[in-house]
């Protein structure tokens, strides 16, 4: 008995009922081998394992109607004049007109926005957390070129001061990436943007994790007295790992299958890359150049993986058809560029011409500043396009900042839009999300109020904030 | 060239041609016989920033500088029109802290020349101007958006070096220059590259580098027999700081830190220099006192992460609170990525000190006329008045506003169309697949 329990063992019991509601799919239960002793719960590696499992709770809320707002639904076209009903943490009605009980708290959003919550898939908050320095520097394992077996979410400082200034600007989920010195870098961890004191309390119940590769300059240059020191040796590099990935794959998979004999040696850097070769991980690529990308995409393709997105992209708007042919995102920013060699050709319309090619453009930060004004990188970028006869409409521009990262993520049937059935992540904009004058006034996370503007008292302070951050209100005396 | 040519050819291939007409003038010298001319920016709404905008106004332009400026302005016969009906007519934008010609690729150390090996810190002789890059690729982007003008300055150290403003007029450095040194540059604070190692430490330098500066220029001759005591600093570097000392040249200082920025006043005051707090994180703490001591700031309205120690009180309100409290303030931006390409990113700051508090009108003066106040270059850009350098833009709407398009762009009285590698870019790839690319 105790053999099938280890079997299971590492998808730990779900202690919370939101990770019940996401079970994981479990692992094949043959006979074992009784001859041999069974293997400890640590030992075995079972794909979907969930030994750090999320305890965020949905919190109850009070029924809520937001009426008369101009609704960005990233799923259809605008609805002007229009009401969306919040239930028991979920959208339970949008439209021109929603019936909702009396007891429902009833917001005016006249003259107001409300879009889906803004959705950040590319973020370092928490592993480069504020205020910058060593102490709180853990994006970047630079130990060894490839570190798949680190997790993001072990270095996520949760009293990161940088996560309230996130939601304040609309943000609710976000992925947070290793950084970008690795050619793999390890982990991601996609969180709620909610205040806790462990990660495990942010943590968006049942997400996928993503892997974190990096082409180009900065691995070489990190590694350049050790290696790798060349582009070609990043694609060795690369190449050289998926080959142990795809024998440690084939020995797991067997051992799962049969149970005979000892367990192989647990590997947790090949786990993870054998979890992305059974398509329970998702591969996030820093990757600059079009030319690399390119080689990225052959590089999948050998060892049969998929890219879900190319992040930073600079040059994504030179094979934008050919991503839009594979299937890959590019989580890009509007006009950041320049500041290396890679990253010269940088166009501000790439986020238009991308998403005029018909894959998928989603506005991505890796910055805590660039982060609260995704809706203004999103602006910017329709305006390029703009200037070059690529019009966009604001109906596809909210798909940049909230439904296309959710595909990212692989959460776009729980996030991303303002649908019936979906989680009730939704923000109340001053103005239209597309105006350099709009701020966001209040934000709803599965339908408990999360922020609110007019409230300062009820603002989100880290503990680090506490004696350190002075609220920001009040005048200069 | 001729104005106005620049609205119908931006977005098409067909501005291709232009750029090399505008080159060739620039290259064979042909600049003076471009201004020569009149030109009349009618029918706009004019933001002079000097004075109350003016509905259906009129600019007029001759020999490159601004003749005339309101509703009843005649337009003399043979003048250029630009007809700007239903646009807003501004002065060109100026961000004062750029490293603009100085730093093309910021990764690739072979261009960027805006930090001196100095001597202890000090590099006050450092003329950051001198290795301005005429041919930088990133002019056009900031001009293309309506920026005119930005101050270079020197980073690094406890004394960077001195600082100018430059117009972005195509051609030689001399004649981008419009006034250099503008400042001498330094830090305070939490910067620990200018050789020293506590606050305290780096205000005792500072006050013994002002005071071997006044003894030098009173002891020059015996200076040069060998005959005074060794003084803190090279030469060179004594000489440069003599315009500050005699409060000719001002000291623009990056301090955020309510207590330095203080103590930064208490310096001021102490040492008889004129002050520029540059950065500023945490000005609106001592808002009242930066009023008194009628010392500007220059800071942005991007900023509220806590990012360092001496930044715990960033936020986005700080234009506000400071143009509040009576201080002469100038909008930079400071949002991530904001040099380089973002340089033209400066209105958006604009736009968003003003959804925190700041008015309109101030936003608009915070990055045209009150930096080049703070400059001493107003007698020539920021404004749209008579005898100044007619650097105008004409807008499709608020300048402020991400929809809105730059439609022309006067630098002394000269349209500049020239696209940007980044315009070129997006011409060559816009369509799928792309002329350009072989499969």
């Amino acid at each position: 008995m105790g053999g099938v329990v280890a079997a299971l063992g590492a998808c730990a019991p779900a202690k919370s009922t939101a990770a019940a509601q996401q079970p994981r799919p479990a692992a094949a239960t043959p006979a074992r081998d009784t001859t041999r002793p069974a293997p400890g719960l640590g030992a075995v590696s079972a794909p979907n394992a969930d030994p750090f499992p999320s305890t965020y709770v949905v919190p109850p809320s009070r029924a809520t109607v937001i009426r008369n707002v101009t609704i960005l639904t990233a799923a259809g076209p605008t609805i002007r004049d229009g009401s969306v009903f919040l239930r028991d943490g979920k959208i339970a009605a949008v439209g021109t007109s929603v019936s909702a009980p009396g007891d429902a708290e009833v917001i005016d959003g006249r003259g107001k926005y409300l879009t889906p919550g803004i959705i950040d898939d590319h973020s370092h908050m928490g592993v480069y957390a504020a205020p910058g320095g060593d102490a709180l520097s853990d994006g970047n394992e630079l130990t060894n070129p490839v570190t798949a077996n680190v997790w993001a979410e072990h270095s996520v400082w949760p009293q990161d001061p940088q996560f309230p200034r996130a939601l304040a600007s609309g943000v609710t989920t976000a992925q947070i990436l290793p950084g970008s010195g690795n050619l793999i870098g390890g982990r991601s961890v996609v969180l709620k943007i909610v205040p806790s004191p462990s990660v495990q309390g942010m943590k968006f119940p049942g997400a996928k994790y993503g892997l974190k590769m990096a082409c180009g300059e900065n691995p070489k240059r990190v590694y350049a007295a050790r290696g790798p020191s060349t582009r070609m040796g990043n694609v060795a590099g690369y190449r050289a790992a998926w080959i142990q990935a795809e024998a440690y794959r084939r020995r797991w998979d067997k051992w799962n299958a049969d149970h005979q004999g000892d367990p192989p040696q647990r590997d947790l850097g090949l786990e993870t890359l054998a979890e992305v070769l059974r398509g329970n991980i998702l591969v996030h690529n820093h990757c600059y150049r079009a030319d690399e990308m390119m080689q990225m995409i052959d590089i999948a393709k050998e060892f049969g993986y998929k890219i879900r997105s190319f992040h930073h992209g600079v040059e994504a708007y030179k094979i934008a058809d050919r991503l839009a042919k594979e299937g890959i995102s590019a989580s890009l920013w509007s006009d950041w560029g320049g500041f290396k060699m890679e990253a010269m050709d940088g166009v501000r319309a790439n986020l238009a011409m991308v998403s005029a090619a018909g894959a998928r453009a989603i506005v991505h930060s890796d910055d805590p500043s660039g982060m609260q004004r995704l809706n203004q990188d999103a602006a910017k970028a329709m305006a390029a396009g703009e200037q070059i006869g690529i019009h966009t409409t604001e109906d596809q521009a909210i798909k940049w900042l909230t439904i296309n990262p959710a595909w990212a993520l692989g959460l776009d049937d729980k996030i991303g839009s303002i649908e019936v059935g979906k989680n009730a992540d939704v923000v109340l904009w001053s103005a239209d999300p597309f105006s350099v004058y709009a701020r966001v006034d209040r934000v709803w996370i599965d339908g408990v109020p999360a922020f609110d503007r007019a409230n300062p008292a009820s603002w989100w302070r880290t503990d680090f904030e506490l004696g350190n951050v002075p609220l920001p209100t009040g005048g200069a005396k | 060239m001729k104005p106005g040519s620049g609205n119908s050819e931006r977005g098409t291939g067909r501005r291709l041609p232009i750029i090399f007409v505008a080159t060739a003038a620039a290259v064979f010298g042909l600049t003076p016989l471009a201004r020569a001319q009149t030109v009349a920016v009618t029918g706009g709404k004019v933001f002079p920033v000097s004075g109350p905008p003016i509905e259906n106004g009129t600019v007029l332009v001759r020999d490159g500088k601004i003749v005339a400026v309101g509703a009843n302005v005649a337009v003399p016969n043979g003048a250029t029109r630009i007809d700007a009906t239903g646009k807003w007519v501004t002065p060109g934008l100026i961000n004062a802290l750029t490293s603009l010609g100085v730093a093309e690729i910021n990764a690739v150390p072979a261009t960027v020349d805006r930090t001196a090996r100095g001597d202890s810190g000090v590099a006050a002789s450092f003329p950051v101007w001198e290795g301005i890059n005429p041919a930088s690729t990133l002019f056009a982007p900031a001009r293309n958006e309506g920026v005119t003008s930005v101050g270079v300055i020197p980073t690094g150290g406890l004394i960077a070096g001195q600082a100018a403003v430059i117009d972005l007029v195509p051609g030689a450095l001399t004649d981008m220059i419009d006034k250099a040194p503008i400042a001498m540059v330094a830090q305070f604070g939490d910067a620990r590259d200018g050789g020293s190692n506590a606050r305290g430490e780096q205000f005792a330098r500072f006050k013994e580098l002002l005071d071997d500066a006044r003894t030098y220029s009173r002891r020059r001759a015996e200076f040069e027999r060998a005959q005074t005591r060794p003084f803190a600093a090279r030469r060179a570097d004594l000489e440069a700081l003599i315009p500050v000392i005699e409060g000719r040249l001002p000291l623009l200082i990056n301090v955020d830190q309510a207590s330095d920025i203080d103590a930064v006043l208490r310096l001021a005051r102490e040492s008889n220099v004129k002050v520029i707090v540059a950065g500023g994180a945490e000005s609106w703490k001592v808002a009242d006192k930066l009023a008194a001591a009628n010392v500007p700031v220059i800071v942005g309205a991007m900023i509220n992460i806590p990012q360092a120690f001496s930044t715990l009180g960033s936020r986005q309100e700080t234009p506000a609170l400071l143009q509040r409290a009576g201080v002469k303030t100038v909008l930079i931006g400071n949002g991530s990525g904001e040099e380089g390409f973002n340089v033209r990113n400066l209105k958006y700051d604009a736009g968003v000190a003003v959804a925190y508090g700041l008015k309109w009108d101030d936003a608009l003066r915070a990055i045209t006329l009150t930096p080049a106040e703070v400059f001493g270059v107003a007698n020539r850009v920021g404004s749209l008045q008579p005898g100044r350098d007619a650097n105008i833009v004409v807008w499709s709407g608020d300048p402020f506003e991400f929809a809105t398009r730059v439609e022309h762009v006067l630098i002394r009285g000269r349209e500049v169309v020239q696209p940007s590698r980044q315009d070129e870019l997006m011409q060559r790839y816009k369509t799928y697949p792309p002329a350009y690319r072989k499969p």
